[in-house]
């Protein structure tokens, strides 16, 4: 290739050179022209901005309002979570009472009622020993008629305490119920036969015509509940009242066939 | 669950009468109820077809643990859902009734929602 055919080419490669520059110049400018023309478009106007910054502001203020609205219903819940375990608590509490007091009037049968008071104390309270003392007026003195648990509180089936001698006499002579009131199990070596866990008299209006001895509660059970309380209450007056009743009902049952035995004697006779 | 039928085997009127009292809280429940084992698989061969058993250990004539592994021996019977309830908390006599195929064990004294939601998990209602 001679010097001037070189001169040549490199001339038009030098060309082609400048034409590309000129080229990259100008998409460039337009490039700078359209990002400057895109920016102005753009650009949110004042107003614009600031109607959007009240927007988020009261949004803000909204989702703060319905987050506390949010807790305080949360905690209404919590409240309404809590009433319906109360109130199904004092439900079972009622249910206990009303079937205490339902099976203990539903006999006159002396021997039916003490078997009921039974039943309420085992499977309502929950006791494993205890005894049912019944007053005499004529000896003053308490003693049991019926009883659950000798193998845990020997004799339990023959107490006899003078009224007004220790825990038991003083709740027959007083009226007023006795409970220990501190850990059952702690206190268990303490239990004996005249210093019981609880001791309710049965009472008519003041009149004490005996009471109810608990030693032991069942294995399942720590201690008395607050139903315990209401029916050992309800015991008191109910079963005093129960037992009363068919006591006198069975002696004049007695009576009655006496007389009648009494009359047919005289009507054969005659 | 609704008109689901309930056999309660209790020596104890009282505990038949607080334990049906509680089966009331079911809609159109069905209560029958037995005084012994004995009475209750009479009540099991009776035209109402019985859902769950409640069924107390101590009883006269025959005991509740008797009941529950002769219903689980037949062959009709065997699938009914059995609550033990009595008052035998301890450990080994819950595991005991279990063992014979009680599907639940409640100690007494019960507690009526206690007593509610183990049937209502053994019905899946």
């Amino acid at each position: 290739m001679t010097e001037e055919s070189k001169a040549e080419k490199f001339l038009e490669l030098f060309n082609k050179g400048k034409e590309f520059t000129e080229e990259l110049l100008r998409e460039n400018q337009r490039l700078r022209y359209r990002l400057a023309s895109l920016e102005t478009e753009q650009k949110p106007a004042p107003e614009e901005v600031e109607r959007l910054r009240s927007q988020i502001a009261q949004l803000t203020e909204e989702n703060k309002r319905i987050h506390e609205r949010f807790s305080a219903i949360e905690e209404e819940n919590k409240d309404f979570a809590n009433r319906y375990i109360e109130i199904e608590e004092q439900n079972n509490n009622l249910a206990n009472l009303y079937v205490a007091s339902y099976q203990l009037h539903s006999t006159l049968d002396f021997r039916e009622v003490i078997q009921i008071v039974q039943e309420i104390v085992i499977n309502l309270i929950g006791a494993e020993a205890f005894a049912i003392l019944l007053l005499d007026e004529k000896t003053n003195e308490l003693k049991t008629i019926a009883s659950e648990g000798e193998d845990v509180m020997p004799n339990i089936d023959s107490i006899s305490i003078r009224l007004g001698d220790g825990v038991m006499g003083q709740v027959a002579r007083t009226g007023e119920s006795y409970y220990i009131n501190q850990d059952i199990d702690a206190d268990s070596s303490e239990i004996s036969i005249d210093k019981p866990l609880a001791a309710v008299p049965l009472k008519i209006k003041e009149h004490v015509i005996g009471l109810i001895a608990i030693y032991k509660l069942l294995q399942q059970k720590d201690s008395f509940s607050a139903v315990d309380y209401e029916l050992f209450s309800l015991l008191a007056a109910h079963a005093a009242t129960a037992i009363f009743s068919s006591k006198l009902y069975s002696q004049s049952e007695r009576k009655l066939n006496t007389i009648q035995s009494f009359l047919d004697l005289l009507t054969t006779s005659s | 669950m609704e008109n689901a039928n309930f056999l309660v085997v209790e020596d104890s009127p009282t505990m038949r009468q607080l334990i049906s009292f509680s089966l009331k809280r079911f809609k159109n429940a069905k209560i029958i109820e037995a005084v012994d084992g004995v009475d209750a698989l009479k009540k099991l061969s009776g035209p109402d077809k019985i859902d769950l058993i409640l069924t107390d250990i101590n009883m006269p004539v025959m005991d509740g643990l008797k009941l529950v592994s002769l219903v689980r021996q037949n062959a009709q019977l065997k699938n009914i859902p059995i609550i033990i309830i009595t008052t035998e908390g301890a450990e080994e006599d819950r595991e005991r009734g279990l063992a014979l195929g009680a599907n639940a064990y409640i100690s007494k004294p019960i507690q009526s929602s206690h007593l509610i939601k183990t049937i209502s998990e053994l019905l899946a209602v």
